[in-house]
């Protein structure tokens, strides 16, 4: 058998706050995305984790529902992101100030 | 809980290798400078975090994560990078908000010191067990058990997923189309062009009449700059020498 959901759990959220602190400090876009990939992957190990101790496969399901959801947000997201280089020639998100007040 | 004394020296061993290549791997995303580093890292991530799914006895899922992920994501991602050049790295050191890091440093590990503490000291009252479907009830494989679940309880999740795609898709599409019609200010990587083609355009108009008029700094000036307004700036200062004598 595996060890407690106690560490898995812990190391979760140890990874989900390494990314929730790169999305607040890096300025790339593409390492902001990765940061939030940092984050699913924290939930997913959370889920898988909860499913083994319930013995239940509903935590499995959403896992899967979740590597769908954040393949599609990886997809639209870099396409804006080609789309606003293609404009500002610039990843950096303080340039990208149009709304500003 | 049972699952705590059972564990053996090689599953704790694998938790604690993967736990330390997972947060590793967390902080080269985090703190690489270079986009290509911060990318490898991720995968570093991926592969521990499909570990432990492993370890967890989420097969499928850990197959799944590999090929997914670090198949796909990771790949679209290096691809995004090389696409809009590699040698980009981000000056770490700037900060253009003051104080931001700190702050951002402080206020994740006082909700960290605090998830970990509630869940250490609070009572978990998810206890129903087998909701959704069991995992442990008969002898199937979790493949299996995953497939039965997502074909029967979640189908129209299951449904919903694939027109989510195809949004991503068409979306997809759609952003990276290039516009048929292109107005001049929308334009902004033509400017540079249009520089090279002004620049050697320029020194020709204005050293034309420089013979006659004698005017030899200004074309001098047109060719060093090579910019499209000073070159016509200087063939207007010519012409207008030309007018007055």
């Amino acid at each position: 058998m595996s060890i407690g959901p106690a560490w898995y759990l812990g190391l979760a959220a140890a990874l989900f706050a390494l990314g929730a602190l790169g999305v607040m400090v890096r300025r790339n876009v593409l390492v902001m995305f990765m940061c939030i990939e940092l984050m699913l992957n924290a939930a997913n190990l959370t889920f898988v984790t909860f499913s083994r101790v319930l013995g239940d496969i509903g935590g499995e399901s959403l896992v899967f529902f979740v590597l769908v959801v954040a393949a599609a947000e990886v997809v639209v997201g870099l396409g804006v992101v080609v789309a606003i280089f293609r404009r500002r020639a610039s990843t950096t998100a303080d340039d990208l100030h149009g709304m500003k007040g | 809980m049972s699952v705590l004394v059972a564990a053996t020296v090689p599953d704790i061993m694998t938790f604690v290798i993967c736990a330390v290549v997972v947060l590793s791997g967390g902080i080269g995303v985090v703190m690489s400078r270079n986009a290509v580093h911060a990318a490898l890292s991720l995968v570093l991530t991926l592969f521990g975090i499909a570990v432990l799914f492993v370890e967890q006895h989420a097969y499928f899922l850990a197959a799944v994560q590999v090929i997914v992920y670090a198949g796909a994501i990771v790949v679209l991602f290096l691809f995004v990078i090389m696409f809009l050049g590699v040698d980009r790295t981000e000056d770490v050191r700037s900060e253009p908000l003051e104080g931001q890091r700190p702050l951002a440093l402080v206020m994740i590990a006082i909700s960290l010191a605090g998830v970990l503490a509630l869940s250490a000291t609070a009572n978990w009252v998810t206890g129903a067990h087998h909701v959704a479907g069991s995992l442990t009830a008969g002898h199937h494989t979790d493949t299996f058990l995953l497939g039965k679940s997502i074909f029967t309880t979640y189908l129209w999740a299951f449904e919903a997923t694939a027109g989510l795609l195809v949004v991503a898709v068409v979306g997809a599409v759609v952003l990276a189309r290039r516009p048929s019609h292109v107005h001049d200010e929308d334009a902004a990587p033509q400017r540079p062009l249009e520089h090279d083609r002004g620049g050697p355009e320029a020194p020709g108009s204005a050293s034309a009449p420089v013979p006659g008029g004698g005017e030899p700094a200004a074309a001098g000036e047109a060719t060093d700059a090579g910019k499209a307004t000073d070159a016509g700036e200087a063939a207007g200062a010519v012409s207008h020498a030309e007018v007055g004598r």
